[in-house]
């Protein structure tokens, strides 16, 4: 077996001796912390994970995702388990999409001084200053648009000076845009509907008696359907 | 009158307040941010002037100008700024902030009668200027004692120029959304009657704030002064449009002070 490649890392301030090549969160398994909360998909989609973290000989404060970054020598590093970020409780059916509801429920927004911290923290590399910018102006269609991609690790939040919690207002914005501002796609309405007539109800009912074994062959079996998917209407 | 616009694609809020404290960099950001967007506009060739940018708003104009000043006249505090916004560009200071008021000017208010293809002729007319388009001296566009340059606009669309003795008091400003509406209701019912005192069917101003708090406002002052008259109020670009024959673009349903009725009978508006 050959010879391991070991680096430092600085977990906490604390040095620990780690292979080269992993990620910082294998790397602080490896050094023994153990993740209960703070760690999800370890694939760079669900944004449990986000970590702060600096490189040797360098000023800058650094955020990432801990499943997504490979540790390198002399890095110093912390995860953050949670954001204690401002999330407003709302009723979506009770909401005006004629007015700026995301001023209203999330009034902070307008603290924002353009100062781009939040986009140099983003792990997704997204505009997030320009999508509170269009979150200021009420435009639901710019921040649903450009926060798409967001996954909600809510390192924009613990970066920003003015308090804004970015995701949650993003997220409220996609709501609104979806339920009243999007057109419902034609291939949806309609499979809605054969949903409705029962079209798969006795399909439902014979993978229902199917053995476990019966249900993976199927799986690895089954036909891949070639509608075009998620073909959204601009208007 | 051969110039064309160019929105500056990701534009950010100027902050609509320009900060006066020596050691406030921060609130200098936003308005440099947008003057760096300029230079990238001029770079990636989706325009081809000397750097102009024209605002409308007299706020975002006052905010953006004397951003532009301070990191002219002070190059450590531009230096401060530049380090901070290390994603971006170095700003240096090229930009020339205009108000849209003053393109007229250079183009000339001739010109702009020429492109007029229904005088308001009758029609009386009050410029209100309020604070951030004429102060403080050295940042406003006109001699902030005695101001003409909207006067001149009002006669280039053929109307009949008002003059009002306070077109240059405070409105009352951000007081608006504070705990002190009353102050903006009197000061809206001073500058109102001031003007329908020299016989002004219509006042016109070109700061958004200023147009809220004449107009809008107007409810309050009528609770607190039963005897006030009601005065329509309009953004100067809304008279522009109307004047040029644009109806379409006139924008009037955003008025809380209905214009039109006053400018049908006048035969300025049809039906």
């Amino acid at each position: 077996m050959s010879e391991e490649k070991m680096i430092t890392v600085y977990i906490m301030g604390k040095a620990y001796q780690v292979p080269f090549g992993l990620t910082i969160m294998k790397a602080m398994e490896y050094a023994g912390y153990r993740f209960i909360r703070g760690s999800g998909c370890r694939a760079g989609f669900c944004g449990a994970c986000a970590t702060v973290y600096r490189k040797k000989g360098e000023y800058k404060f650094r955020t990432a995702l801990a499943c997504q970054t490979t540790a390198e020598d002399g890095m110093y590093l912390a995860q953050l388990p949670f954001v204690p970020a401002n999330r407003k409780e709302y009723n979506i059916n009770e909401l005006d999409p004629e007015k700026n509801v995301l001023s209203e429920y999330y009034p902070e927004i307008n603290r924002c001084v353009s100062c781009n911290t939040c986009t140099k923290a983003c792990p997704q590399e997204l505009d997030v200053m320009y999508y509170i910018q269009a979150a200021i102006r009420g435009d639901y269609r710019q921040v649903s648009e450009l926060s798409f991609d967001c996954i909600q690790c809510g390192l924009c939040t613990a970066r920003c000076p003015a308090e804004i919690t970015h995701y949650h207002v993003a997220q409220l914005a996609r709501r609104i845009y979806g339920k009243y501002q999007l057109k419902v796609p034609e291939h949806l309405e309609k499979r809605l509907k054969e949903i409705e007539e029962g079209k798969f109800d006795e399909e439902i009912e014979r993978l229902k008696n199917m053995s476990i074994d019966e249900l993976k062959s199927a799986y690895v079996q089954r036909d891949i359907e070639k509608i075009p998917r998620g073909e959204v209407s601009d208007e | 009158m051969d110039i064309e616009l160019v929105e500056i694609p990701k534009w950010n809020c100027c902050g609509a307040v320009s900060s006066l404290t020596a050691d406030d960099v921060m609130h200098h950001v936003a308005p440099i941010r947008n003057l760096i967007r300029v230079i990238e506009m001029n770079e990636e060739g989706l325009v081809n002037d000397e750097k102009r940018l024209i605002v409308f708003c007299s706020m975002c104009f006052n905010v953006l100008r004397r951003s532009n000043k301070r990191v002219k006249e002070d190059p450590k505090f531009l230096e401060t700024i530049n380090s901070f916004m290390d994603e971006e560009r170095d700003y240096d200071g090229s930009v020339k902030v205009m108000h849209f008021l003053e393109i007229l000017r250079d183009i000339g208010f001739y010109k702009v009668k020429e492109r007029v293809k229904k005088p308001l002729k009758g029609l009386k007319v009050s410029a209100y200027y309020g604070c951030t388009l004429l102060r403080p001296r050295g940042v406003g566009i006109d001699d902030p004692e005695a101001p003409s340059i909207m006067e001149k606009f009002i006669e280039s669309l053929g109307a009949e120029v008002v003059d009002n003795p306070y077109k240059s008091l405070c409105c009352g400003s951000y007081h608006t959304v504070g705990g002190n509406k009353e102050l903006v209701a009197e000061r809206a019912y001073k500058i109102i009657n001031a003007a329908r005192e020299r016989g002004a069917d219509l006042i016109i101003t070109s700061c958004p704030l200023c147009a809220f708090n004449l107009d809008n406002r107007q409810e309050l002052t009528k609770k607190i002064h039963p005897d006030f008259e009601h005065m329509p109020v309009l953004y100067f670009t809304q008279l522009m449009a109307l004047a040029m024959g644009m109806e379409s673009e006139t924008g009037f349903d955003g008025n809380y002070i209905d214009p039109r009725p006053l400018l049908r009978e006048r035969g300025f508006l049809e039906g």
